[in-house]
C-alpha cells in the first residue's frame, strides 16, 4: 500500500511541476463552457439581409419594419434592381434578399392577394432554412394582423409548454457534452500520453525493474488523473449551475457515481491505447483524431444522431460518450432515477471490462 | 542554401522513417473527412410527434390528418390521455406532443374559440422551438381551412375579405440544400489546421525533449534556416492534404467547385504559413510534447468553435464576433466556402489575403523573436 502511495505522490509531483499543462487542464473547461454558453448558438440573431422594394408603399414599409424590428434580422442594404442580388451574395455579406413585387400594397387592398419573394444564400443550408422559417413566420403574422379586421368565425389559440428547459437555452445541451469531452480529454489522453512518455524516455524499464507489480504501477499512474478529471467535471457542473442556471434535478450522488463509472471506462481506454503504442506522438494522434473528434461529432453532443446515415448511427454506439451523455441528461435535466438509465450504465461497464481485458492481454512487463 | 538543403533532407528522412506517424498524418484526416462529413448534419428533421386527442371529434381528426401530411413530423403515437404524453416525453419516446382539449369542436361552434396545446421536450432547445413553430403554423393553416370550409355556415359574409400574402422562395448556390457542400470545405480546413499546428509544434519540442536541439544549436545553422527547414516539409504535407481532401470532396460528395482552384491553393499556402507559424510559436513557449499538445489543443478548440464551422458567426454576441476577427481559421473557412460554392473572385477576397499576410508577419515574427539558439 505504501508503495502505491509513494508512486501516486511521484505522479502528482509530475503533474504539479508542469504548471503549463495544469493551467490548461483546469482553464480549458472553464473557457470552453463560457464560449459554448455565451457564443455558440444556432439561433438566428442579426442575420444580415438586403431588401429590393419595388412597391415602396405603406404595406411594404410596414412589413419591412416588422421584419427589421423582430431582432432576427439586420438590414445590410437596400437594392435598386434585381441584377444587384448576385453581387451582394457573392461578397458574402448577405444571407437573404426580400423582394416585394410592384404594387404590393395596392394588390393587398384590391385583390386581397399579393406576393413576396425570398431569395436565400443556401451555401449554408441550415441557416438558410432557419432564416426562411423566421421570415415566413413574420410574414404570416403580418397576414394574420391584416385579417383581424375580417372577424373570422373560428379562432384557435395555441399554447405551448417547454419541458425541462423553458427558456430554450442551448447551454442545456452543451453542459452534458462538455463534461464528457473534458473527462475524455483529461483521462484517456493524459493517461495514454503519460504512460507512453515513460516508455519513450526509458523510465518504464526502471519502474518495471522495481518490486512493484505492473498492476500497482498502472493504478498509481491513473489515480491522480482520476482526481483531476473529477475536479474538472465538478467545475463544469458548478459553472453550469451558477453562471447559466443549468440545474441538477436528479440525485447528486447518482450523478457523481455515473461520472466515476465513465471516468473508469475512459481510463481503461487510455491504458489500452498506451499498451498498443510506444510513442507519445502516436498516442496523441490516436487520442485526438480517434477519440476527441468522434466524441465531439458522433456522440449526439453537437449533431443529432438520428440524422446520420445508418452505418454511422451504428458506429455511434461504440462511442462511450454517447451513452454517458444520455445518462447525464436523464439525471441532470429530467431528474429521473437509476431505473431509467441502468441499460446505459451496463453498456459503459461492458466497455470498461472490454478495454481492460485487451490491455491486460497486450501488456508486457518486459522490454524488448 | 546548401545548409537549408541538408536540414530539409534530415527532416524528410525523419518524417518518412516514422511509418506509424506518417500513416496517421496522411490517412487519418482523409478518413475523418469521409466519416465526419456524413455526421455533421444538424438540420432538424423527423421531429417525433405524439398526438393526444381528448376530443375525438371530426375537427380533431382533421387536425390529425394535417399533422400527418407534414414532412417535418413523424407521428410516433396517438392517445386520449394527457398522462401518456408526459410519459412519452420522460422516456424520450417523442419530442413534441400536440394536445387537443376535450370539447374542442363543441366550444368552437358555441364560443368561436378553442385551444390546442403543444408540449415539447426542450432539452434540445433548437429542436423544441422549431418543432413548436412548425406545429403552430400547421394549426394556423388548419384554422384558415376550418374557417373556409365550415365558417360559411356560421358567418357567411366574413370569408370574402381574407387577405393572403403569398411567399415564394428560392435557394441560391445550393438549391438542393446539400449540407455536405457546406460542411466539407469547413471540415477540410479543420483537418489541415489540426495537422499543421500539431506537427509543427510537436516536432521542435521533440528535439528539445530528446536533447537533439542542442546539437543543432551548436552548428552554424542560422535561425531562419532552422525555421524554414522545420516549416517547409509540413507546408508541403499540408498542401497535399488539402489537395487530396478536395479531390475526395469532389469524387465522394460531389461538392461544387465553381471558383478558381489555383487561387484557392494560393490562399491555402498562405494560410499554412500562418498556421505553421503558430505551431512554431507554441514550440518556443513549451518544453515537452505534452505541453505543446495541450497548448495547441487549447488554441485549436477556440479557433474551431469560433471559426464559424458549426455555428454561424453572425449569430454570436458582438464580443465573440470581435474575437473571431483574430482567428485565422475563420478566414480560411470563409474563403474555402466562398470560392468553392459561390465562385468568389480575387476582388472579393483581397481583404482576406491581406489579413492572412498580416497574420503571417505577426505570428512568425513573434516565433522568430522567441526562438533562442541558447538554452
Amino acid at each position: 500500500m505504501h508503495r502505491l502511495i509513494a508512486f501516486v505522490r511521484k505522479e502528482i509531483f509530475h503533474i504539479l511541476r508542469d504548471w503549463r499543462t495544469l493551467i490548461i487542464l483546469i482553464g480549458m473547461p472553464i473557457i470552453q463552457i463560457l464560449v459554448f454558453g455565451f457564443a455558440i448558438t444556432n439561433e438566428i440573431k442579426n442575420a444580415s439581409i438586403a431588401i429590393l422594394d419595388n412597391a415602396q408603399d405603406h404595406h411594404s414599409a410596414a412589413l419591412i419594419n416588422k421584419v427589421l424590428s423582430s431582432g432576427y434580422f439586420r438590414l445590410e442594404t437596400y437594392l435598386d434592381s434585381p441584377v444587384e442580388i448576385e453581387g451582394v451574395f457573392r461578397k458574402g455579406k448577405v444571407k437573404e434578399v426580400i423582394v416585394f413585387e410592384n404594387n404590393f400594397g395596392a394588390k393587398i387592398e384590391k385583390e386581397n392577394k399579393a406576393a413576396v419573394q425570398l431569395i436565400l444564400d443556401a451555401a449554408d443550408p441550415n441557416s438558410a432554412t432557419m432564416i426562411l422559417n423566421y421570415t415566413q413566420a413574420i410574414i404570416a403574422d403580418y397576414q394574420a394582423s391584416q385579417n383581424k379586421l375580417a372577424n373570422l368565425p373560428f379562432t384557435i389559440g395555441v399554447t405551448s409548454q417547454m419541458f425541462y428547459n423553458q427558456e430554450l437555452k442551448g447551454v442545456y445541451m452543451f453542459v452534458p457534452g462538455l463534461i464528457s469531452i473534458i473527462l475524455m480529454l483529461v483521462t484517456a489522453m493524459m493517461t495514454s500520453i503519460s504512460i507512453t512518455k515513460e516508455k519513450e524516455l526509458g523510465t518504464m524499464e526502471i519502474l518495471l525493474a522495481t518490486p512493484m507489480k505492473p498492476g500497482i504501477i498502472i493504478i498509481g499512474k491513473v489515480l491522480p488523473y482520476l482526481l483531476l478529471a473529477f475536479t474538472n467535471a465538478i467545475i463544469v457542473l458548478l459553472l453550469g449551475y451558477f453562471v447559466f442556471g443549468v440545474p441538477v434535478n436528479g440525485s447528486l450522488p447518482l450523478l457523481l457515481g455515473e461520472m466515476l463509472l465513465f471516468i473508469l471506462t475512459v481510463l481503461s481506454l487510455g491504458i489500452m491505447i498506451s499498451t498498443i503504442t510506444n510513442s507519445q506522438q502516436v498516442a496523441l494522434m490516436i487520442s485526438l483524431m480517434g477519440l476527441m473528434l468522434p466524441t465531439m461529432l458522433l456522440s449526439g453532443f453537437l449533431f443529432p444522431i438520428e440524422n446520420m446515415p445508418l452505418p454511422l448511427q451504428i458506429v455511434s454506439n461504440i462511442v462511450p460518450a454517447k451513452w454517458f451523455i444520455i445518462i447525464i441528461k436523464t439525471i441532470m435535466l429530467k431528474g429521473l432515477g437509476f431505473g431509467f438509465i441502468w441499460k446505459e450504465s451496463l453498456i459503459l461497464f461492458g466497455f470498461m471490462l472490454f478495454f481492460l481485458s485487451i490491455s491486460i492481454k497486450k501488456f508486457t512487463p518486459r522490454i524488448e | 542554401m546548401r545548409t537549408l538543403r541538408f536540414i530539409l533532407e534530415k527532416e524528410f528522412t525523419q518524417i518518412f522513417r516514422n511509418k506509424a506517424l506518417l500513416r496517421i498524418m496522411i490517412f487519418m484526416p482523409l478518413l475523418q473527412l469521409l466519416v465526419l462529413s456524413y455526421a455533421v448534419d444538424y438540420e432538424i428533421k423527423n421531429i417525433r410527434l405524439m398526438f393526444v386527442d381528448m376530443d375525438r371529434s371530426h375537427f380533431s381528426g382533421l387536425l390529425f390528418s394535417q399533422l400527418q401530411g407534414s414532412p417535418y413530423f413523424t407521428i410516433t403515437d396517438q392517445s386520449e390521455k394527457m398522462s401518456d404524453a408526459h410519459d412519452a416525453i420522460e422516456h424520450d419516446a417523442c419530442d413534441i406532443a400536440v394536445v387537443v382539449e376535450p370539447d374542442f369542436e363543441k366550444k368552437l361552434y358555441r364560443t368561436g374559440e378553442s385551444n390546442v396545446q403543444i408540449i415539447a421536450n426542450a432539452i434540445d432547445g433548437t429542436k423544441a422551438s422549431l418543432g413548436s413553430n412548425y406545429a403552430t403554423s400547421i394549426v394556423r393553416n388548419y384554422s384558415l381551412m376550418l374557417n373556409k370550409q365550415y365558417g360559411l355556415d356560421v358567418q357567411p359574409n366574413a370569408m370574402s375579405s381574407i387577405r393572403q400574402i403569398e411567399i415564394n422562395y428560392s435557394y441560391w448556390f445550393n438549391p438542393d440544400l446539400n449540407y455536405k457542400a457546406f460542411m466539407v470545405p469547413g471540415i477540410l480546413v479543420l483537418l489541415v489546421t489540426l495537422i499543421g499546428v500539431f506537427l509543427a509544434s510537436m516536432n521542435i519540442v521533440m528535439e528539445k525533449e530528446l536533447g537533439t536541439i542542442e546539437q543543432i544549436n551548436v552548428t552554424p545553422i542560422k535561425k531562419h534556416h532552422f525555421i524554414i527547414g522545420k516549416t517547409l516539409p509540413f507546408w508541403i504535407i499540408g498542401l497535399m492534404e488539402f489537395g487530396f481532401g478536395l479531390l475526395l470532396g469532389k469524387l465522394v460528395f460531389d461538392i461544387p467547385m465553381i471558383g478558381n482552384l489555383f487561387m484557392l491553393f494560393c490562399f491555402a499556402g498562405t494560410y499554412l504559413f500562418a498556421i505553421l507559424g503558430l505551431g512554431l510559436l507554441i514550440s518556443t513557449l513549451t518544453n515537452t510534447q505534452q505541453q505543446a499538445m495541450f497548448i495547441s489543443w487549447f488554441f485549436l478548440v477556440l479557433f474551431i468553435l469560433l471559426g464559424g464551422l458549426f455555428s454561424a458567426i453572425e449569430n454570436m454576441p458582438l464580443w465573440a464576433q470581435t474575437i473571431t476577427r483574430f482567428n485565422p481559421v475563420r478566414y480560411f473557412i470563409e474563403v474555402n466556402r466562398m470560392v468553392l460554392l459561390k465562385g468568389s473572385g480575387l476582388s472579393d477576397l483581397a481583404g482576406h489575403f491581406a489579413l492572412m499576410f498580416l497574420f503571417i508577419i505577426v505570428i512568425n515574427g513573434l516565433a522568430i523573436f522567441r526562438y533562442r539558439k541558447t538554452t
